[in-house]
């Protein structure tokens, strides 16, 4: 019993870490931006099949890879957010609409970079093995890049965290996020603001798929399920709310991970039920609407 | 709205619907076959968006529960197809869905905004999800196969359902509910303070034109005949027609229309050889519709429709200014 008890949280806190990873991003881009991005998971994807060919074709390490992708991710975000989404921005009437629209928007670019991807790197399975030797904790087994992956994705959020807690440019963001309107009179450059914010989602994206094409097989259509996932745990952890992503990331991971242990094939409807049932009992998630912690 | 305004004001429509009607009925005996069996998806996503757009279209409540309604209509469809006549099945599909959108509206009064369109879009993942286990580890079949009608069969039980989406969506335009439903749109406190019953309204709306979305998945099963999951509930069933909707522009009732037309065009000239170019157009078009052409290909042409008339009229007083000129001349 106790031994079942040691391995459903093991691996519920690895699988936590993953989606607190997924997540972050989308919740800040949605947190500060508004723009409830759908097309995440796709960024992710996006990423993983980068690392994958730069592995794969140039051999570089999928954890030296990371400093390539995000970057990379975090230009592509910037650059979005500067043109499109600015765009919508200023022609929009007021919030309820520019959500509307964004949302709308980023399912277009759902389907724009998905079938870039497809046509790029085909529709099949792709994956590769590295770092898989099995280690050992509390006698449990686990691959070593899954453990790997959970202390990047703690040290990513942690560093995250307290990037917007201390820093100068965190402390600017959640100003905008916070009171736009008194940001900008105390002399932060929202457009700039937010444009970072997209980028910095996106970069994060560029973190989590270079790691999750450490852990798991990667195809360019699966983006959608991590875009699922990322919602669910934003959601749950309150729309908006950074500290509640990656609380929620972590919840929902032990309660997959406990739903596993019980009913594997029932996994996926627990995770919609779970998302229906926030929405409808507590829509505001476990946090409620704010983009610091308390 | 009175009748006699109705005659007064909308006689293009009054003819219009009908003709076309009567025409696509003539269609398939006059088209080569392949166009044929293309009409049948022409129609199937116009009942789609038509439906889609009777309650988003004036209330901004965008919903991706289509996938849900319709996939739930294939469902019902495929499991009792064997046992009764398909004509019981379309209503009993039909009823499903809609009781279905009853639970999901009621559900749902208090979300708003994109806190909607999660749900939407959850419910109908939930549902698949839940029908797919279901069938897996209760059934212990991924699909099942369902016994064909022909394709003069489903076309003709389409476009009667067809007929009534339009002519619903016609009246729903013309009438006092149309009209709150526009003010929900745009107000939803003020509406609420002039007497319209929020609740009641936006629920049956929703369940009503749901029904549609039900029904048609019911002819459809007979259509696929083998359905499973992933085939009654892909999630394009709920993005397609918002796509065509607002593509064509939801100001009109035929502007929907518009954006079925073309992007069934489109696909079936595509989907076969360059299926990422097509869904690749479709997310284009999706972004640069939002960003540039907010009231879609309906606003577009009567913006060049007014440009000309301006044209026209400007042209039309030089002629004159021109002919006075020539007459002081003259004399």
């Amino acid at each position: 019993m106790m031994e079942s008890v040691i391995d459903v949280v093991l691996s519920g806190l690895i699988l936590g870490g993953l989606y607190a990873l997924i997540a972050v991003g989308l919740s800040l881009q949605y947190g500060v931006g508004r723009v409830l991005n759908v097309s995440h998971g796709e960024f992710i994807m996006l990423a993983a099949l980068a690392t994958f060919s730069l592995y794969t074709v140039a051999g570089i390490h999928p954890l030296l890879a990371v400093a390539v992708v995000a970057p990379l991710l975090f230009v592509i975000g910037f650059a979005l957010d500067r043109t499109i989404f600015n765009d919508l921005r200023r022609t929009s009437i007021d919030q309820d609409h520019f959500e509307g629209r964004s949302l709308l928007v980023s399912f277009g670019l759902l389907f724009v970079i998905q079938n870039v991807m497809l046509s790029f790197w085909g529709a099949g399975l792709r994956g590769y093995s590295i770092l898989n030797t099995p280690v050992t904790i509390l006698g449990h087994r686990y691959g070593l890049n899954r453990v790997i992956a959970l202390v990047v994705a703690v040290t990513a959020s942690v560093a995250f965290y307290l990037f917007i807690r201390h820093t100068r440019l965190g402390k600017a963001i959640r100003a905008a996020a916070e009171r736009p309107d008194m940001a900008e009179a105390l002399g932060v450059n929202r457009r700039r603001v937010l444009a970072i914010c997209f980028g910095l989602g996106a970069g994060l994206a560029g973190l989590a798929g270079a790691l999750y094409s450490m852990m798991f097989d990667i195809q360019a259509s699966r983006g959608i399920e991590l875009t699922v996932i990322a919602i669910v745990v934003v959601v749950v952890g309150g729309l908006g709310s950074i500290t509640g992503s990656l609380i929620g990331g972590f919840l929902l991971g032990l309660v997959i991970a406990l739903v596993n242990f019980i009913e594997p094939s029932l996994s996926l409807v627990a995770f919609y039920l779970i998302f229906v049932l926030v929405l409808l009992i507590r829509p505001s998630g476990i946090l409620g609407r704010q983009i610091h912690a308390d | 709205m009175l009748i006699s305004t109705i005659l007064r004001e909308e006689k293009p429509a009054l003819v219009a619907i009908p003709v076309s009607i009567v025409a696509l009925a003539f269609a398939p005996s006059v088209v080569p076959e392949s166009i044929g069996i293309s009409l049948i998806t022409v129609l199937m996503f116009a009942i789609l968006a038509l439906s889609w757009t009777m309650f988003s279209g004036p209330t901004g409540f965008v919903s991706l529960a289509t996938a849900g309604l319709f996939g739930v209509g294939v469902y019902v469809s495929a499991i009792l197809r064997d046992f009764l006549p398909i004509e019981v099945l379309i209503l009993i599909g039909g009823a499903v869905a809609s009781l279905l959108a009853l639970a999901i509206g009621m559900l749902t009064l208090r979300l708003k905004g994109v806190y909607f369109i999660l749900f939407t879009f959850g419910v109908a993942s939930l549902i698949r999800s839940s029908v797919a286990w279901w069938e897996t580890n209760v059934n212990g079949t991924v699909g099942r196969h369902v016994s064909g009608a022909s394709n003069e069969v489903i076309y003709l039980l389409l476009l009667i359902i067809f007929a009534v989406a339009l002519v619903g969506g016609f009246l729903l335009r013309h009438s006092s509910p149309g009209l709150a439903l526009q003010a929900i749109g745009e107000n939803q406190e003020a509406a609420e303070h002039i007497g319209v019953n929020i609740t009641k309204l936006k629920v049956l709306t929703f369940a009503a034109s749901s029904a549609l979305m039900g029904m048609t998945g019911a002819v459809m099963a007979t259509r696929f005949r083998y359905v499973d999951p992933s085939i009654a509930f892909n999630p394009l069933f709920s993005f397609l027609p918002v796509v065509m909707a607002i593509l064509g522009g939801l100001s009109r009732l035929y502007g929907p229309l518009i954006g079925v037309t073309i992007l069934v065009v489109l696909q079936e000239f595509l989907i076969r050889e360059y299926p990422y170019v097509y869904l690749l157009i479709f997310g284009l078009t999706l972004v640069a519709v939002v960003l540039w052409l907010p009231g879609g290909l309906v606003e577009l042409t009567q913006r060049l429709y007014i440009r000309l008339k301006i044209q026209w009229i400007k042209m039309r007083m030089r002629i004159t200014r021109f002919r006075r000129i020539r007459q002081a001349d003259r004399r």
